[in-house]
C-alpha cells in the first residue's frame, strides 16, 4: 500500500479569504516497485506565498482538469502525464476505463499482461500492438492525425488530442499560461501593508499570560544573577582601551638592570656571510668535485659550511634556499635550549707566552758544534768515559770492544776485546791511578790501558799487585781474581766474577771504591761495592726495595744514591742509614747524575723526562724537563762549568745551562742552550751516553750507529 | 676539630643551578608552557663551570638553569595568565560536550588574553638593548611575513608581520640607515645603523615555501609572538624618532599622485593602503608638517685630549658617511618586471634615488617606461627588445656592488648579456694574512680612486711579454745547457788525464757566510729553546694559537692556488679561442 498525500494550493479568488485545500487520498494496490521510492511531502508543497498567485503557470490547467494530478505533471512538464491529462478529459464521457494505479512510473507493469485496474477493482489488460516499423510508416503517412496522436501510458491506447488541448499545449511550450482566462498582471493585495489599518486583522483578546511576568524566565534570570555574584561566570569583561603599541621606553631608566642581568649572558649573534654565500662568489670559493663529495659524506653536524657554495649567472636563476625554514628553526632552538656559558678568550699575543729567557750568548761557553766524530766499533756504543787528565777516552761497544781513543786527535790508541758486550766503562776518577773498570755480561774487569804518564801506570800496576792476601779469608759475594800471561799483557789487572749480569760500574771520586749494579727485581745483592785495594766486597743493603737502575757515589760526602724505577732512594753511608728519598714523577728512570756540589741531581726517565732534584728544597723534582721527543737514555753533569746534557733516542743531545748558586735563597738557573744533533737513529736507538770534558766545555756522546762524537 | 660535619652538595654551586624538570615542577607548568615562558622571558639554561659537582657527583649529561632565573619566572604574571588559559579550555570542551552553546558563546567572549609589554621592558630596559637585540626579530619576522595563508601560523600574526616589516622598511628608506646589501643563496643579507646600532637581517627570496615536516611550528610562532610585540615597540619609538606619523601614513602630496586608476580592481581598500606603503616609492607623512629639514650641522667642540687629527679623521668619515647616502640622489631608476621588486625598490630609495616599474606589476609606479629622464633601466634578462639611447640598461647586481663599495661603480661590466664579476660579501673584513680575493684588491683600488687600466690592452700586453719571456728562458735555457756540457767536457777530460794519480787537492772554496741568515736563524733557535722550557699550560695555549693562525695560512693559500689554477685555465681557453681565429 501506498499513501500519496497531495496538497494544492489554489488561487485565491479575489482576496481576503485564504486560499482552500484540497487532499486526496489514494489507496491503491501495486506490484512490488523494484526501488520503494517515497515521494517527500515537501516535493508537493504548496507554492510559496510570496509569490503572486497569479504567477503560478499551473493556474490555469488545475482550472480545466480540477485536479490534483494535473499539477503536479504541469510541475515536472512530463508529456506523459499531459496525455494522460488529454486521456482523461476525452474518455469520461464515452467510457470511463479509469486506471486507479495513480502517479506511478509505469515500467513497473512492463512484464505484465496488464496496465492497472479500473474502478470496480477489474484489470486493465494491454491492448495487443503488432504494429511493425512499416505499419507505423504506413499510419505516419496515411493517418492525418498521426502528428496529434499519442500514447497514453495508463491504458495503452493510442488518444486523439483535441484542437483545444493542442492549443494547450502550444500555449505551454510558448511559455504561456495554460488558462487563456487567466490574467497575469492583475494588482496584488498585500495583507500585511506599510498602511495602519483602522480595523484589527482579528478580534480576539489578549492572553493573561501576556500581562503576568513570566516564571521561567524569572528563574533564570535568577540563576543568572546568582552565578554572577558567586563568581561563576563573569560579565563581558571591558575592552582593553590601550593602544597596541605605545612609547615602551618614554621613563626609560638607564640604571634599570635587574638583578638577574648580572648572570646574563646575551645570545651571540649570528655569523655574517662570507664570499662563498654569494650567489656569484669568485671562483677560488666554489667547492671542486673531490670536495663536494668530502662535503657530502660528512655528518651535517662537522660540516664547515651549512650549505655548498653554487654560482648562478643571474639573480633571476637564483632559488629559493631550501633549509630556510629550517636554520631559522635552529636559531630560535640554540636561543632557548643552548645552555650558555661566558667563555674568557684568553686574547694574547703568542710571543708574549714565551718566556723571558737570558740569551744563550751570554751563557757561553757551551758546546756549540760537532767536532769530531770517533768511529771504530761495528755495534751500539753503550758507554764511554773520559780519562780525569782530559786526554784519553773510553768506549765500550756491543761489539765485544773496549776502544780507547785520543781526544784531541780522534785516533784509536788501543782496541781490547773482553769477549762480551760491554755495558759499562769507567775510568777511574783519580788522576794518579790509570784503571778503567769495564762491565760485561757477568764480570768486572779493571784494566790498565797503559796510556798517558808512564809513572802513573806503573804505580797503578805496582798498587794492584801489591795486594796481600788476609789471613783469614773471608766470604765474599764477588770472586776477584788477577788475570795472568795474556790478560795481563791486554791490560787485564783484576776480574771481579758476579753472580748475575752487572750493568753499571762507577767509581767513588777517591778511586778507592767501585759500585756495580746487577738489576734483579727479587734479589738483596743488587748492588755491590768493592774495594779496590783491599779487594774487598760488601753488599749493602739487606733488602730488595725495586729495581734498582743505577748508583752514583756523591762526590764528597759519605752519601750513596741509589735509583730505582720511580725513586732515588739517599744513603749515608757512615750511618748506614737511608736519609732521603726522591719522587722522581716519572713511570721509569734510566739514567742518574750527581752534580758535582752534590746538592743537586737529575734523572733521565724512559718516558721523555728529565727531573731536577733539589736536595735541599723537597724530595719532589724542582723542575721536570721535557725536551726530548723520545726516552732519555744518558744524563751528565759538567764538572766546572754549569752545564749539563742528556741525550735521547730522537738523536739528539740538549745541553742545558744549569746554574747553582752558593746563596741557599736562589734556586737553580735551567736554561736550554743547544740542541746538537748528529748521530744517526739505528733500530730506534739514537744517543745512549753523553759525558762531559773534565776541563773543557766538550761533551761527548755514544750513539746507536757505532760512533763517538765530540762537540765543542 | 669539632662543629658540624658539612654535607657534600648543600652549598655553593650545587645550590644555584636547578634541572629543567625540577624547574617545571616548582613552577606547576606543563613542558610545554615551561617552554614558552622560558622564550616568552628570554631564559635558557647555563652550562655550569663544574658539571659535576652542580649535577651531585653524577655525569649524566644534563641541562640546568639558574635558580635565581626560575625564581625570577615564580613570580611571573604569564603564568597566572597560562594557568587561566588551561581552565578555559577545559571549560570550553566542557561546555561544547553539553552542547550549551550560551555558555560556549559566553566563555568564548571572555577568552584570557596576555600581553607581552611588560616583558619587553623587562628584557630590554633600554630603548638601545632593544635595538641590539633586533636582528632575530627582523629575520623572523620577515620569514613570517612571506607565509602564504595556509595554517602553518595565524593569519593575524602573518598579517602583522607584514605590516611590522613594512613599517621597518619604510623607517630605513627614510632615516637612510641602509649601509651594506649582500645577495646570497640564502637571500639577501641588509644591514643597517640605527641610531649608532648595526642591525641585520635576511630576507628570503621571493617564493612559496616548502614547508618542512621536522620543524615545530608553535615554538616559531612563540618566538613570532615575543618579536612582533618587541618589534612594533622599536618601531614606534623609531616613527618618534624621525617624528613620522605612526602607523605610517603616506605624504598627502605623494598619495594624491599614486592614486591610480585601476586601485579598486588591484585589491581592497583596507589593503591597498598596506600594499602603497609597501611599495615604498612615496615618502611619508610628518607629524609636524615642516618642510624636510636639513640635517642640522654637528657643532664641533673642541675637546682636551682629542688630536686634531682625530677630529679630522672623525669629520672625513662622517663626510664620507653623508656621500653614501646620497649615492643614488639625482638617478632615476625603472625596473624591469623579472627583477626582485622589492628588495630593489628598498635599496634604491634608501639612497635617494626615483623608483618607478610597470603599472601592470604593482601599485604605487610613479612613472613610466617611456619617460625620457629615466638614467637606469634595471633589466635581468640577456637582451631587451626596445631600447632607448639615453639610458644603461645595467644588471641589478651593479645597485647592491655600488651600495657596498660606497660609489657608483663603472656600469660596463653590468650590462646586459654580460659576465657579471663575483658579488663579495661586505661583512668580511680582511685581516693581514687572511686570502683577499681579486677582485675585492681591484673594488679597493677603484675606491681609492686609482683609475682601472684597460684590462684587455694589458691582458695582452702581458701575454705578449710572457711568450717573450717564455723565449728568453728557452735561450737562457740553452746557454745553461750549453754551459753545463761544456764543464761536464771538461770534467771529462781531466778525468782521462788525471786517471794515474787518485789523490787529488782541489782549491778550497770560500765560505760565504750570509750575516742576515746566520742572525735570523740564532734568533729562531732561541725562540725554539725558550719554547722549550714554556710551562705545560702556556704551552698547550701557545700551541693552539698557533694551530689556528697555521691554519688560516693554510686556508688563504689553498683559496689563492684555486685561484691561480683557475685563472690559468681561463687563460689557456681564451688563448685556444684566439689560436682558433
Amino acid at each position: 500500500m501506498m499513501v500519496l498525500w497531495r496538497v494544492v494550493r489554489l488561487p485565491r479568488n479575489g482576496g481576503g479569504v485564504a486560499g482552500r485545500w484540497f487532499f486526496f487520498f489514494f489507496f491503491l494496490p501495486h506490484p512490488p516497485p523494484p526501488s520503494r521510492r517515497l515521494r517527500s511531502p515537501s516535493q508537493h508543497a504548496p507554492a510559496q506565498r510570496s509569490r503572486p498567485a497569479g504567477l503560478n503557470p499551473c493556474a490555469g490547467l488545475n482550472k480545466s482538469s480540477g485536479g490534483g494530478e494535473a499539477a503536479s505533471a504541469c510541475e515536472r512538464w512530463q508529456p506523459d502525464a499531459l496525455a494522460q491529462m488529454g486521456w482523461q478529459g476525452e474518455m469520461t464521457s464515452d467510457c470511463d476505463i479509469r486506471n486507479t494505479v495513480g502517479n506511478i512510473p509505469m515500467e513497473w507493469y512492463q512484464d505484465y499482461p496488464h496496465v492497472g485496474y479500473d474502478l470496480d477493482g477489474k484489470k486493465i489488460f494491454k491492448p495487443i500492438r503488432n504494429k511493425d516499423e512499416l505499419d507505423e510508416f504506413l499510419d505516419k503517412m496515411d493517418n492525418p492525425d498521426y502528428w496529434r496522436t499519442v500514447r497514453d501510458k495508463m491504458t495503452g491506447a493510442d488518444v486523439r488530442l483535441s484542437d483545444e488541448q493542442v492549443d494547450l499545449v502550444h500555449r505551454l511550450q510558448r511559455g504561456q499560461f495554460g488558462d487563456i482566462n487567466f490574467k497575469e498582471y492583475e494588482p496584488y493585495i498585500d495583507f500585511f501593508s506599510s498602511e495602519t489599518m483602522i480595523h484589527p486583522v482579528t478580534n480576539r483578546p489578549q492572553d493573561k499570560r501576556s500581562f503576568i511576568p513570566s516564571l521561567i524566565e524569572k528563574q533564570k534570570v535568577g540563576k543568572l544573577v546568582h552565578a554572577i555574584k558567586m563568581g561563576w561566570i563573569k560579565p563581558r569583561k571591558p575592552r582593553d582601551t590601550t593602544p597596541q603599541y605605545y612609547d615602551l621606553w618614554a621613563q626609560e631608566d638607564p640604571n634599570a638592570i635587574l638583578g638577574r642581568h648580572k648572570m646574563h649572558v646575551p645570545a651571540p649573534k649570528m655569523r655574517l656571510p662570507g664570499h662563498e654565500e654569494s650567489y656569484n662568489p669568485p671562483p677560488e670559493y666554489l667547492l671542486s668535485e673531490e670536495e663536494k663529495l668530502a662535503w657530502e659524506q660528512q655528518d651535517p653536524e662537522d660540516r664547515k659550511l651549512s650549505f655548498l657554495p653554487q654560482r648562478f649567472s643571474c639573480l633571476r636563476a637564483v632559488p629559493a634556499f631550501s633549509r630556510f625554514i629550517h636554520e631559522r628553526f635552529e636559531r630560535c632552538l640554540d636561543l632557548y635550549l643552548c645552555p650558555r656559558q661566558r667563555k674568557m678568550r684568553v686574547n694574547v699575543n703568542p710571543e708574549d707566552l714565551i718566556p723571558k729567557m737570558p740569551k744563550p750568548k751570554d751563557l757561553q761557553p757551551f758546546p756549540t758544534t760537532q767536532s769530531l766524530v770517533y768511529r771504530g766499533h761495528t755495534s751500539l756504543v753503550r758507554s764511554i768515559s773520559v780519562s780525569p787528565t782530559g786526554q784519553w777516552l773510553v768506549s765500550g761497544s756491543d761489539d765485544g770492544t773496549v776502544r780507547f781513543w785520543e781526544i784531541g786527535t780522534g785516533r784509536c790508541m788501543k782496541t781490547v776485546d773482553v769477549g762480551g758486550a760491554v755495558k759499562s766503562v769507567a775510568w777511574n776518577p783519580n788522576p794518579s791511578i790509570c784503571l778503567v773498570a769495564v762491565a760485561f755480561n757477568e764480570s768486572v774487569v779493571l784494566l790498565n790501558p797503559a796510556l798517558g804518564d808512564r809513572l802513573v801506570v806503573s804505580a797503578t800496576d805496582q798498587l794492584v799487585s801489591s795486594y796481600e792476601e788476609p789471613e783469614e779469608a773471608r766470604e765474599q759475594p764477588v770472586q776477584w781474581a788477577a788475570p795472568a800471561g795474556k790478560e795481563h799483557d791486554a791490560g787485564h789487572r783484576l776480574h771481579l766474577a758476579h753472580p748475575k749480569a752487572v750493568r753499571q760500574v762507577t767509581w767513588h771520586s777517591k778511586g778507592d771504591y767501585l759500585a756495580c749494579v746487577t738489576p734483579d727485581g727479587g734479589s738483596h745483592q743488587q748492588v755491590l761495592i768493592h774495594q779496590v785495594s783491599k779487594r774487598r766486597t760488601q753488599n749493602p743493603f739487606r733488602r730488595s726495595k725495586g729495581l734498582v737502575q743505577c748508583v752514583s757515589f756523591h762526590p764528597t760526602r759519605p752519601f750513596f744514591f741509589v735509583a730505582t724505577q720511580r725513586h732515588v732512594r739517599v744513603y749515608n753511608l757512615i750511618k748506614q742509614e737511608l736519609s732521603k728519598k726522591l719522587q722522581a714523577n716519572c713511570k721509569w728512570i734510566s739514567s742518574m747524575a750527581v752534580h758535582p756540589g752534590g746538592d743537586n741531581v737529575i734523572c733521565g726517565s724512559y718516558d721523555c723526562r728529565l727531573t731536577w732534584f733539589d736536595l735541599d728544597l723537597a724530595t719532589k723534582p724542582y723542575k721536570v724537563l721535557r725536551h726530548h721527543k723520545k726516552a732519555l737514555r744518558g744524563v751528565a753533569y759538567h764538572k766546572h762549568y754549569p752545564l749539563f746534557a742528556s741525550g735521547s733516542d730522537d738523536g739528539s743531545v740538549i745541553v742545558c745551562h744549569g746554574m747553582v748558586y752558593n746563596d741557599l735563597l736562589q734556586n737553580p738557573l735551567i736554561v736550554p742552550v743547544k740542541v746538537l744533533k748528529g748521530h744517526a737513529i739505528t733500530h730506534d736507538l739514537g744517543v745512549l751516553d753523553v759525558t762531559f770534558h773534565p776541563s773543557q766545555p766538550w761533551v761527548f756522546s755514544s750513539g746507536a750507529d757505532g760512533t763517538v762524537r765530540l762537540f765543542t | 676539630m669539632g662543629g658540624l660535619q658539612k654535607k657534600k652538595y648543600e652549598s655553593g654551586s650545587a645550590t644555584n643551578y636547578i634541572t629543567r624538570n625540577k624547574a617545571r615542577k616548582k613552577l606547576q607548568l606543563s613542558l610545554a608552557d615551561f617552554r614558552r615562558l622560558c622564550i616568552l622571558k628570554g631564559i635558557y639554561p647555563h652550562e655550569p663551570k663544574h658539571k659535576k659537582k652542580v649535577n651531585k657527583g653524577s655525569t649524566a649529561p644534563r641541562t640546568f638553569y639558574l635558580l635565581k632565573d626560575i625564581r625570577f619566572l615564580m613570580h611571573e604574571p604569564i603564568v597566572g595568565k597560562f594557568r587561566e588559559y588551561k581552565i578555559f579550555v577545559r571549560k570550553l570542551r566542557k561546555a561544547y560536550g553539553k552542547a550549551e552553546w550560551t555558555s560556549v558563546g559566553r566563555l568564548k567572549e571572555n577568552k584570557p588574553s596576555y600581553k607581552l609589554d611588560h616583558v619587553i621592558k623587562e628584557r630590554y630596559p633600554s630603548f638601545v638593548d632593544a635595538l641590539r637585540d633586533l636582528d632575530d626579530a627582523l629575520s623572523m619576522c620577515f620569514l613570517f611575513s612571506t607565509f602564504a595563508r595556509t595554517g602553518k601560523c595565524h593569519v593575524q600574526t602573518i598579517q602583522l608581520c607584514r605590516r611590522l616589516t613594512v613599517e621597518w622598511m619604510n623607517y630605513i628608506v627614510t632615516s637612510r640607515s641602509l649601509r651594506k646589501v649582500f645577495l646570497s643563496i640564502k637571500g639577501i643579507y641588509y644591514q643597517a645603523e640605527v641610531l649608532g646600532q648595526t642591525v641585520t637581517w635576511l630576507v628570503p627570496y621571493q617564493f612559496a615555501h616548502d614547508h618542512p615536516t621536522d620543524v615545530d611550528y608553535r615554538v616559531m610562532a612563540t618566538f613570532t609572538e615575543m618579536y612582533t610585540t618587541l618589534f612594533g615597540f622599536v618601531n614606534f619609538r623609531l616613527y618618534q624618532t624621525l617624528n613620522l606619523v605612526y602607523p605610517p601614513k603616506l605624504d598627502c602630496r605623494s598619495e594624491v599622485d599614486l592614486k591610480g586608476e585601476f586601485e579598486e580592481d588591484y585589491a581592497m581598500d583596507s589593503e591597498s593602503y598596506l600594499e602603497k606603503l609597501s611599495a615604498l616609492s612615496a615618502s611619508l607623512a610628518r607629524v609636524l608638517n615642516t618642510a624636510e629639514e636639513e640635517e642640522a650641522q654637528i657643532d664641533q667642540f673642541p675637546v682636551e685630549g682629542v688630536d686634531l687629527e682625530q677630529m679630522e679623521a672623525r669629520e672625513r668619515e662622517q663626510k664620507d658617511q653623508d656621500a653614501h647616502k646620497r649615492l643614488f640622489e639625482d638617478l632615476k631608476f625603472f625596473l624591469n618586471r623579472e627583477v626582485p621588486r622589492e628588495s630593489l625598490a628598498f635599496v634604491l630609495r634608501c639612497f635617494g634615488a626615483q623608483v618607478s616599474w610597470d603599472k601592470s606589476h604593482c601599485i604605487g609606479s610613479t612613472y613610466d617606461v617611456t619617460d625620457e629622464t629615466i638614467t637606469h633601466h634595471i633589466v635581468d634578462r640577456p637582451s631587451v627588445d626596445k631600447q632607448y639611447i639615453n639610458r644603461y640598461y645595467v644588471q641589478p647586481q651593479w645597485v647592491y656592488d655600488s651600495i657596498n663599495c660606497k660609489m657608483l661603480l663603472p656600469v660596463e661590466d653590468y650590462f646586459l648579456g654580460v659576465n657579471l664579476p663575483p658579488h663579495l660579501s661586505p661583512f668580511v673584513e680582511e685581516k693581514d694574512g687572511d686570502y683577499v680575493p681579486p677582485e675585492k684588491l681591484k673594488l679597493m683600488a677603484l675606491q681609492r680612486g686609482e683609475k682601472p687600466v684597460a684590462e684587455q690592452e694589458e691582458e695582452e700586453e702581458e701575454e705578449e711579454e710572457e711568450e717573450e719571456d717564455d723565449e728568453e728562458e728557452e735561450e737562457e735555457m740553452d746557454e745553461e745547457e750549453m754551459k753545463e756540457e761544456e764543464s761536464l767536457k771538461t770534467i771529462e777530460k781531466q778525468r782521462a788525464q788525471n786517471k794515474v794519480s787518485s789523490v787529488k787537492v782541489t782549491p778550497g772554496k770560500m765560505k760565504t757566510e750570509n750575516k742576515v741568515r746566520m742572525e735570523q736563524e740564532e734568533k729562531a733557535e732561541e725562540k725554539r729553546l725558550a719554547i722549550m722550557m714554556m710551562k705545560k699550560k702556556e704551552k698547550y695555549l701557545y700551541d693552539k694559537i698557533m694551530f689556528g693562525k697555521k691554519r688560516t695560512v693554510r686556508e688563504a693559500n689553498k683559496l689563492a692556488a684555486k685561484r691561480k689554477a683557475h685563472d690559468e685555465a681561463s687563460k689557456g681557453e681564451k688563448r685556444k679561442k684566439k689560436t682558433k681565429q
